[in-house]
């Protein structure tokens, strides 16, 4: 190591990347660049929601009669835990920021029981529920109805778009154990936990997807 | 700007104002306002993506930047959805009355 990169190195943090002025320009950047990795993350669920959109307002009695045979109580129960592990991913980030190792770590385990949790209730109460009631297309459907051509699309949405929703859940869960890794290495302070930070965000950006898919899924037309 | 470390009670208090949406949300379902229910289901989804939006994942701290990124974000899923839906929408437009336009343009009724 030279005299001149020897004297840079110790201008500046390790964790500081070379092209940035500070930290906090750093900082800025990742949470702009996560953002925009969300923007096409809501262009990809766009699609979906515009498409169900679509055949909701053209086979309206067919998607009510679908969304109908949805279990609402499991469905708020998952959205009661899903805004709950949001709270405790926030809880993990603000953990970060004050530089509470210990505290990270728990909270980000909390956060994982409760997606995981999420998960299996959809896994065990709702998917398997719906396989034996014969609401699944192409695996076992049989919906004697005169609108059952309508019911089979608004199941085909319905797997689509929670099948999607719970594959970012589990990808989340695979980055968290990331984290808990480099938590516990004590690789996060108050001058850096942007991997924290922008976790965070994707957290938080699955929770909203859900925010939405559970009306528009589970409500349709009223329970009345 | 600097790191901004947000109270325990707020993060507490947008995690109640959820679930309170959330109960709203099912306990609306079940009351008949006719088209109403679907339009009372989106506003509350809507609020509560905001809460989240601004809290959780403080916005209301970023760079006037970041939220421009994002208002451009909300815009194009708009435009997405609603021009899909003005031309689903009118896909049957219905026939031109008499005297309109030009002889050549007016398509004759089948026989």
């Amino acid at each position: 190591m030279t005299d001149a990169s020897a004297a840079h190195s110790s201008q500046h943090p390790p964790y500081l990347a070379h092209h940035f002025t500070d930290i906090e320009q750093q900082n800025e950047s990742g949470t702009l660049g996560m953002w925009l990795f969300l923007l096409t993350e809501i262009m990809f669920f766009g699609g979906l929601f515009a498409m169900y959109a679509v055949y909701r307002l053209k086979f309206f009695e067919a998607f009510r009669e679908g969304s109908h045979r949805l279990n609402v109580a499991f469905g708020a129960l998952n959205t009661a835990v899903l805004i709950g592990s949001s709270l405790t991913m926030a809880l993990a980030v603000r953990a970060a920021q004050l530089s509470r190792r210990k505290a990270i770590i728990f909270f980000i385990i909390l956060t994982m029981i409760l997606g995981i949790a999420f998960i299996g209730i959809k896994l065990n109460y709702e998917w398997s529920a719906d396989y034996r009631e014969g609401l699944v297309p192409w695996m076992s459907f049989h919906v004697e109805s005169p609108n059952a051509p309508g019911v089979r699309l608004f199941f085909c949405f319905y797997f689509f778009m929670t099948g999607l929703h719970a594959l970012h859940m589990v990808i989340g869960l695979g980055i968290m154990c990331v984290l808990l890794r480099m938590a516990a290495k004590g690789r996060f302070d108050e001058g850096y936990f942007a991997p924290v930070e922008v976790t965070g965000l994707y957290w938080h950006f699955v929770d909203i997807v859900w925010i939405f898919l559970f009306p528009l899924l589970y409500l349709i037309g009223g329970r009345y | 700007m600097s790191v901004h470390v947000e109270p325990v009670w707020l993060y507490v208090l947008v995690f109640l104002c959820l679930m309170v949406l959330t109960a709203t949300t099912v306990g609306v379902a079940f009351v008949d306002l006719g088209s109403f229910n679907t339009l009372v289901a989106l506003t509350i989804a809507v609020i509560k993506m905001l809460l989240v939006v601004t809290f959780f994942m403080h916005v209301r701290h970023s760079t006037a930047l970041t939220k421009v990124f994002i208002a451009a974000g909300f815009l194009w899923l708009l435009l997405l959805i609603a021009f899909t839906l003005t031309d689903v929408g009118t896909r049957q437009i219905p026939q031109q009355p008499e005297g309109w336009g030009s002889a050549t343009t007016v398509v004759p009724p089948p026989k």
